[in-house]
Parts: structure tokens; sequence; C-alpha cells
């Protein structure tokens, strides 16, 4: 995986929780058919918009309410590949990570705007906003969650470790 | 310097002598919990068979499938048996359906003990905390590393304690404490940390009261709520597990006088009066007054924050003798099967029908809007449940209120949002 994630941005507000990611009346269905209602409640162009764009960028508490995985989940089958807030919800947070979607803090995320062209670097924290000529700080990712994401997540990750212990025996 | 009481279970679980706020410890966990909606059938069952691997310990497992049920489409009805099946190909005893949600077959069933680590693939396991546990949601993925591996990394969280003294006034529930701590720390104002609350209104409240507001710290964003285990927990838990009295004593643990708190807020449970959160977000908390008059299209009286037995038991009193406004629906789901019988022995389902409550079964459809009484596009409903998002029990297009049992039955006699005092007077 690279350590700059390049982009556009896609942008919204404050308190966007499980619910509006992953509506429940939606859930029953396969990714493919449930990722069209993805954001629905407050953009219904969302599954669209997430062909061209690949980073989610929102502003305070993103990912409240449910433990859904499928709501990282469903961002990244629709091709979203980092998601930028200024702080998360705990569990949607850890949630991010296991699936092995880099979720970065960023104080400064409500100076993104929609259609930025956004370059994240997770190893130095640093995001520039290529459009605006804007650098802001933002979290790193540790060199240990690094290697977690970089094997897509927790599943990729524990099999590597197992396969390390064989190899050791 | 003293320890708070997740501090100790936390440290307990994870085999080391002290933990403080802040640790990234890797714990022992001792019941791990699946639903239908977010178990097997989403990352684990697939991830497992990738891994190659087995459940660490079968008898620390739970399953019970209870967003699905009874199932409304084929497609839920599927889930189910995925769900059902996958437990039994993975010698999983503990598995329940149609019982009711899931955080309350894990108290009943005596899942949930002083003390221990429950993770559960739900955001409101953390209603474990009413029974001295250090209980919280996880993802799935999460959930699997889980099932490998017996265990996971845990930061200690801070401790926000909340000190609610006096007592609650008639017409004033658990579920009024819970939405004014709600309104006071703010939707992500607990965001990591775990919140405790003491004093003589929670310790005078049963536990089926306690866990209104255990339920609900996740909307504050806290990991986990926290109460301490004491005579109230040990009277709920008779019965319900195999250890003793005394062994449950033995294991619980409560914060040290001189712990460190992130913050302490002093509450007093006598002044405070029915509140309700208006649409759509749970901190949106507003004295029931405020918003008296709101017309209401139905009132829903379940799920695992305001279904339990005394839940049911205020409402039926209530509305004894009277109807339901016209053109209202006033739907029960008592929160368990138990709850139900129990109910229903007691004359008090009989009641609740007989003002004109259509009785369901015991189930997590309404509260998400999966089945059993959705909404329509500009409907509104007033719930006992915990949470109020843009879309959750419908259309996006409905509103939703949160509040009291009592809050609730009041609002299906009067038709729109009404105080409960004045339509118990």
């Amino acid at each position: 995986m690279n350590r700059i994630i390049s982009g556009k941005a896609l942008k919204y507000g404050d308190n966007v929780n499980t619910d509006i990611i992953s509506p429940p009346q939606f859930m029953e269905l396969p990714i493919e058919e449930a990722a069209e209602y993805a954001m629905s409640a407050v953009d219904l162009d969302f599954h669209t918009k997430a062909r061209t764009h690949s980073i989610f960028v929102a502003g305070e508490n993103l990912g409240s309410g449910s433990s859904r995985e499928t709501s990282p989940l469903t961002l990244k089958y629709l091709g979203i590949e980092a998601v930028v807030a200024v702080f998360f919800a705990r569990i949607f947070y850890r949630n991010c990570i296991n699936l092995g979607i880099p979720a970065i803090e960023c104080a400064e995320a409500d100076r993104i705007a929609e259609d930025d062209e956004i370059e994240i670097d997770i190893a130095t924290g640093t995001i520039s906003n290529v459009t605006k000529g804007e650098k802001y700080g933002c979290s790193r990712i540790p060199e240990h969650i690094f290697e977690l994401i970089e094997g897509g997540g927790l599943v990729g990750y524990m099999k590597a470790i197992r396969d390390r212990k064989e190899n050791e025996l | 310097m003293g320890k708070t009481m997740s501090e100790k279970i936390l440290a307990r679980a994870a085999g080391v002598g002290e933990a403080s706020a802040g640790d990234i410890l890797w714990v022992n966990v001792d019941m791990a919990m699946m639903d239908d909606i977010l178990g097997p059938r989403v990352e684990i069952a697939e991830g497992l068979m990738e891994l190659g691997d087995r459940v660490w310990d079968a008898d620390k497992v739970a399953i019970i499938s209870d967003h699905y049920t009874p199932p409304a489409s084929v497609k839920q009805a599927e889930i189910v048996k995925f769900t059902r099946e996958w437990a039994a190909l993975h010698g999983i005893k503990n598995y329940y359906e149609f019982v009711g949600p899931c955080h309350q077959i894990m108290a009943e069933k005596g899942f949930v003990l002083p003390g221990t680590v429950v993770l559960g693939t739900d955001s409101h396991t953390c209603m474990g905390g009413a029974l001295g546990a250090f209980a919280t949601g996880v993802g799935s993925t999460e959930m699997l590393g889980v099932l490998v591996t017996g265990q996971t990394w845990l930061r200690v969280p801070e401790t926000i304690r909340v000190v609610w003294g006096g007592s609650l006034n008639a017409g004033v529930m658990a579920k009024d404490i819970s939405l004014e701590t709600i309104r006071e720390i703010g939707h992500a104002g607990a965001t990591y940390k775990a919140v405790e609350y003491v004093g003589e209104a929670i310790s005078s409240l049963p536990v089926d009261e306690r866990m209104a507001i255990t339920n609900m710290a996740v909307e504050m964003g806290a990991k986990a709520g926290m109460m301490e285990y004491d005579g109230e927990a040990a009277e709920f838990l008779a019965g319900r597990t195999a250890r003793t009295q005394d062994e449950l004593a033995a294991g619980a643990l409560s914060s040290d006088a001189d712990a460190s708190f992130a913050r302490t807020l002093v509450k007093d449970a006598s002044a405070l009066t029915p509140m309700i959160a208006c649409p759509h977000s749970v901190d949106n908390v507003h004295r029931i007054e405020d918003v008296e008059a709101t017309k209401i299209d139905q009132a829903y009286l379940g799920s695992c924050t305001g279904g339990r037995y005394s839940d049911l038991k205020a409402a039926a009193e209530l509305v004894k003798g009277r109807r339901i406004a016209g053109g209202i629906r006033f739907l029960v789901s008592p929160a368990s099967q138990e709850i139900w019988e129990r109910a229903s022995r007691d004359g008090i389902l009989q009641t609740l029908a007989e003002a004109g409550g259509t009785i369901l079964a015991p189930t997590c459809g309404v509260c998400v809007g999966l089945h059993s009484g959705l909404l329509g596009a500009g409907e509104a409903c007033i719930s006992s449940s915990n949470r109020n998002f843009i879309g959750r029990m419908g259309s996006k297009e409905a509103e939703i209120y949160l509040a009291s049992p009592l809050s609730v039955a009041a609002a299906a006699l009067a038709g729109r949002i009404t105080d409960p005092r004045e339509v118990a007077a």
C-alpha cells in the first residue's frame, strides 16, 4: 500500500452516524445492492460520487451510533480509500482500521471542500490540499497499525503473523 | 492513588497488577456475544474459514438472533437460518432466537457478571455495566479476532463520574436520568471514556431501570456505562448463574474514593422532570413541556432500553381503564420472552391491549426499522428506545422522539406529546 493516498474529497458535516452510512432497512441486502442506499438520507448521489471521489471527509464524531461494520465495509466497497474527520466515534474508528481503511484525524478537516484534490501522507501525518494549495497536520498511522492496514485489515494481519510463526518453527 | 472500576476490571482481565487510563492492554474476554444482523454473516464466518480456525471457547460465546426475528422477508429469514446453522456448526450451545433483544437475554441468562469483560457486536452491549461488568460494543472483524484468540486490545478509558443524588418524583423514570445526562455531556462528550453512575438515585433503582441508563452510555460516545454491583444486582442475578452470591460479590470491583476521574457531574434526581430527545440526535434533549402538543402517529413501548417489566408495568398503570387516542398506533414489544410471560401472567399485557395497544413479539425490529411497525414519510413516533437518528425507524422523512415508557404511554392516550404527570393526575 502506498503511504500517500490521493484523490478527490467528498465532504459532509458533523455526526454522520452509522444509520446514515448504512441505513438499517437495507442491511439485509447483499452489499452491492445495499451500497446504493449508503448516505442516502443526506446525499442521494453518494454511491455515484464515490466512483470518482476516494477520500471521505467529515466533521466531528464521524461514525457514531451502531457498531455495524457494514458502514466502513460499504465505504470500502464503493471505492473510498481513506476517511478523514475532526474526530471519530470509537467503534467506527476501530472498524475502519480492522478493515484496512486509514482513519485520519485532522483538526482542520473543515477546510477541505467537496471536490478538492487531496493528498494524505499517512506516514508523516500531513494532508495536502492541492486545489487550495494548503497543508494541514493530521494523525499519523503508527508502524504496527500501518502493517495491519497494508495487510488489508485484521484478517490479513492475523494470517501474516501465523505464517511468520510457522516459518520460525 | 485509587483506581476506577474500569481500570481495575481491565487490569485483572489483562493479568497485570494495575492499570491506568490511557494504557493499552491485551485483555481476556469472559463472554463474546453476536447477534444476527452483525454476527457470523458479516465478515466473521468468511474470515474464520479464511484463517482455517476454530472458536477459542464455545462456552464463552453466545449468539442471539434478535434483529430479524420474526423475519419480515425471505432475506431476513435466511440470515436467521444462516446464524442458527453457523452456531450449530461451531458447537455454540448458547444460541437463542425469537426471545428478545440480545442485551436483555445476555443479562437474563447470567452471561453478564460483575467484574467481567463482555464484548458484543452491537453498540448497546454497554448495557451490561448495570451488573458491574465492563461491557462494550465491537465490530464484526474485531469479534472475529476475539473468537480466534479469546483476547482483544483495549485502551483503558478515562471515567466521567455522574453522581445522581436525591430520588425520582412520581412520573419521572430512569430513562429521564439517562436523557438528562446525555443532554449535559452531549452526543460525543464521552467518546472513548467510561461513564460511571453513582449516587442514591441510582442505588435505589432496580436493575430493570438501571439498564435504561447504562444502555444509552454509547449515545454519548462512551465505551462503557458503569455501575457498582450491589444487593439489587445480586437479586437480579439470583438463580441466573451457577456462581454463588459469595463468588459474585468476590468478583465485583468498584471505584476507589480517591480514583482519578476525567470529570465529575453532580445532579439532583429530585429536581428532574420528564425529558425528551427530539429529532434527529439523542442529545437534542428538552423538558417535555417544551415540546408538548407535538402530534404523534405512533407510540412505541419496547426495546432493550424501555421494554422491561417495570416499564410495561408503569405504562399499564397509566393507561388502565383508558383508551389511546384515535388514529394512533401504540406498539408494545416486551424486551424478552421472560418479561412477556411475566407481564402476561400479571395482566399487564391485557391492560395494555385493552387500552388499544398492539402486543408484538420481543424483538429489535421496531427500534431499528426492520419490521413490525416502520414509519412512513411525515409521521412522528414517540419511543422508549435509544436512538432517534434520521431514517432509523423507517422513512428518512419521519421524526423520532425518545422518552420514558410513562411519557410514551401518556402520548398514546393523548395522541400528542404530553407530560405524563398531567395524565396521571
